[in-house]
């Protein structure tokens, strides 16, 4: 299919879009109509969101959709008589901390099984992959005991270790980056071996600084993944303190139901520098959904 | 010789690579989902002296709750079905619709794009509370602007025949996204030059879609209706978020299956009997990708 493409620029009709130019200018108003009605649909809830955020007790019960006399006290509310600046500091540890062992732990297994050949490879790579297939739902109860009474330690419950070891390695992201990594040449391997470099430092020096480009998605994704994780984060805090940021804002909307003004500033608080990132990288996050198909 | 023990130490640099990812799978992947299976056949209760060994008795209590017209559990796995069945080809429907559109405009398409994408990369929980607010009887936006138009006021989550579709509606709403990136890159790879040829043959716009599009862009279709199918099969932080006391009411019409297995697992500690209902979810996991192998490994054939 490349290849077809790749020949299109040497045909003579100008004009790739399948729109046709004759007579479509109705039908390109519509389609920009549609489009504009439906990106409203999408950022409205936003903007409510955030106009609550700015009202008081009493207005919320008004129909009008922007404040009259905006307040910050909402926010004062909930930044100093809540936990959430903590909540935010945990997710952000636990995020930080499981994309930095993703990116090392999936590039390097990557890296085995694009470029080495050892026995019992197939096998170990089918059930890396085949572990997929488990929903995470299924393991949440094993994985609870387990954190009760761990391996290692005293208890794994309302410990960042807890909140972040099942996602600590993914095989998605194993499998990606060895798709990648299998895109290394292997003379510039080989020649780093005549060079007398290590393995490891082939690993260090070579594959991985030529694969950054599948890294940095699988970092973003991973980020993004962690950041929104709840169900396990539910099941593995009870301390207030412990609480990741959703499990908190749902802890904190339930406790302030009717108080939508202060759940709708949680909620402004927990999404927006989400948001600023999304829309800073959004080119490179949108690519490489398309590129991976992984879902964040 | 030489050769042999460069290939050895390949060899062993490999398992060292490996080496921590073996035994994270094996501890944290592999071994829970064969102890999920195993508790399942326990009376398991993590704070009860003894967990004896009851068979298949959780599978039976499961079947016969099945049977059970107002049983909890039998509405859970009808709500997942609804979703599954009422949101999956909505959501695709209205995604195709919207990459095709996408694709056919120029100017704003980047910011076009970027709208229909954020909602999917927030958070579930902000989100639903979000539509929350939006869905409150009286002061809510929704039932605000019903009353402008002088159209009647709608209880949405409070009304037991209007929840499911309310929080479906939200699900679908944050998952279009997600649906179209990958439509748009599904047709991004379709060659151009068939256009050009439907058009030199005076084909319609409908006779290039259905002939040319559609087809073509079968292979994200079915990776699409598989994923989705996936997710909202395992639909739980919406209505934990969108109903009183995360309790899939009102009168149980939007819990679904994840929602039970949490409370039956980690508020009633029946973990024996929450078990068997994540191994039936396994189970229809697994259908659903294998009917996605044979459909992907008969079309490269």
């Amino acid at each position: 299919m490349s290849s077809v493409e790749r020949a299109q620029p040497a045909l003579p009709l100008q004009q790739a879009s399948p729109v046709r130019s004759s007579g479509d200018l109705a039908l390109r108003i519509l389609v920009y109509a549609l489009l504009i009605l439906l990106a409203i649909t999408m950022v409205v809830p936003f903007l409510w969101m955030i106009a609550t955020s700015f009202k008081t007790s009493e207005e919320i019960l008004f129909p009008n959709f922007f404040p009259d006399s905006p307040t910050l006290e909402n926010y004062t509310f909930v930044l100093t008589e809540t936990a959430l600046p903590r909540w935010y500091v945990n997710s952000f540890i636990v995020a930080i901390f499981s994309t930095i062992s993703v990116a090392f732990f999936d590039s390097i297994a990557g890296f085995a099984f694009a470029k080495y050949q050892f026995p019992g490879k197939r096998v170990i790579f089918v059930a890396f992959l085949g572990s997929l297939m488990v929903p995470t739902e299924m393991l949440i109860i094993p994985w609870y005991i387990m954190s009760v009474n761990p391996p290692i330690g005293a208890t794994w419950v309302d410990t960042y270790w807890g909140i972040a070891f099942p996602g600590v390695i993914t095989a998605a992201g194993i499998f990606l980056m060895r798709q990648f990594m299998q895109g290394v040449p292997d003379e510039l391997l080989d020649a780093g071996r005549i060079d007398g470099v290590s393995e490891f430092g082939l690993y260090w020096r070579i594959a991985l600084p030529l694969s950054m480009a599948a890294v940095g998605a699988l970092c973003i994704f991973n980020f993004l993944g962690n950041w929104n994780a709840f169900i396990w984060p539910l099941i593995v805090t009870s301390a207030l303190d412990m609480f990741t940021l959703p499990v908190g804002l749902q802890f904190f909307s339930s406790e302030f139901t009717a108080d939508w003004h202060l759940v709708m500033t949680g909620a402004t608080l927990s999404l927006l520098p989400l948001l600023t990132i999304v829309i800073v990288f959004q080119r490179y996050i949108i690519e490489g959904i398309a590129l991976t198909g992984v879902k964040g | 010789m030489l050769q042999m023990t460069v290939a050895r130490r390949k060899m062993l640099w490999a398992y060292i690579f490996l080496a921590i990812p073996i035994v994270f799978f094996a501890v944290i992947r592999i071994y829970p989902a064969f102890f999920a299976f195993a508790m399942s056949l326990f009376d398991y209760n993590p704070l009860a002296i003894d967990q004896p060994y009851v068979g298949f008795d959780n599978y039976q209590t499961l079947l016969a709750e099945m049977n059970k017209p107002r049983s909890v559990t039998r509405a859970a796995f009808v709500n997942t079905a609804g979703y599954i069945v009422l949101g999956m080809p909505l959501q695709l429907l209205i995604a195709l619709a919207i990459a095709l559109m996408l694709n056919e405009i120029r100017s704003f398409a980047t910011l076009f794009r970027l709208a229909f994408f954020l909602p999917f990369v927030t958070s579930t929980i902000a989100i639903s509370w979000v539509f929350r607010w939006l869905y409150q009887p009286q002061f809510g936006l929704f039932n605000v602007l019903l009353k402008a138009f002088e159209l009647p006021q709608q209880p949405f989550l409070n009304n037991p025949k209007q929840a499911l579709a309310s929080i479906l509606a939200v699900v679908v709403w944050q998952g279009l996204g997600f649906a179209v990136v990958i439509f748009l890159a599904g047709l991004k790879h379709i060659p151009r030059v068939y256009y050009e040829a439907a058009r030199v043959d005076g084909a319609t716009r409908w006779q290039t879609f259905r002939n040319i599009t559609l087809p073509l862009l079968n292979p994200s279709i079915v990776y699409l209706v598989v994923l989705q199918s996936i997710s909202f099969l395992r639909m739980f932080a919406p209505v934990l978020a969108m109903t009183d006391q995360g309790d899939g009411g009102p009168l149980n019409s939007t819990t679904t299956v994840v929602l039970r297995v949490y409370r039956e697992a980690f508020q009633r500690l029946n973990m024996g009997y929450a078990a068997a209902l994540t191994v039936v979810l396994f189970c229809i996991i697994l259908l659903v990708t294998i009917f996605q192998l044979r459909v992907t490994t008969r079309r490269t054939n």
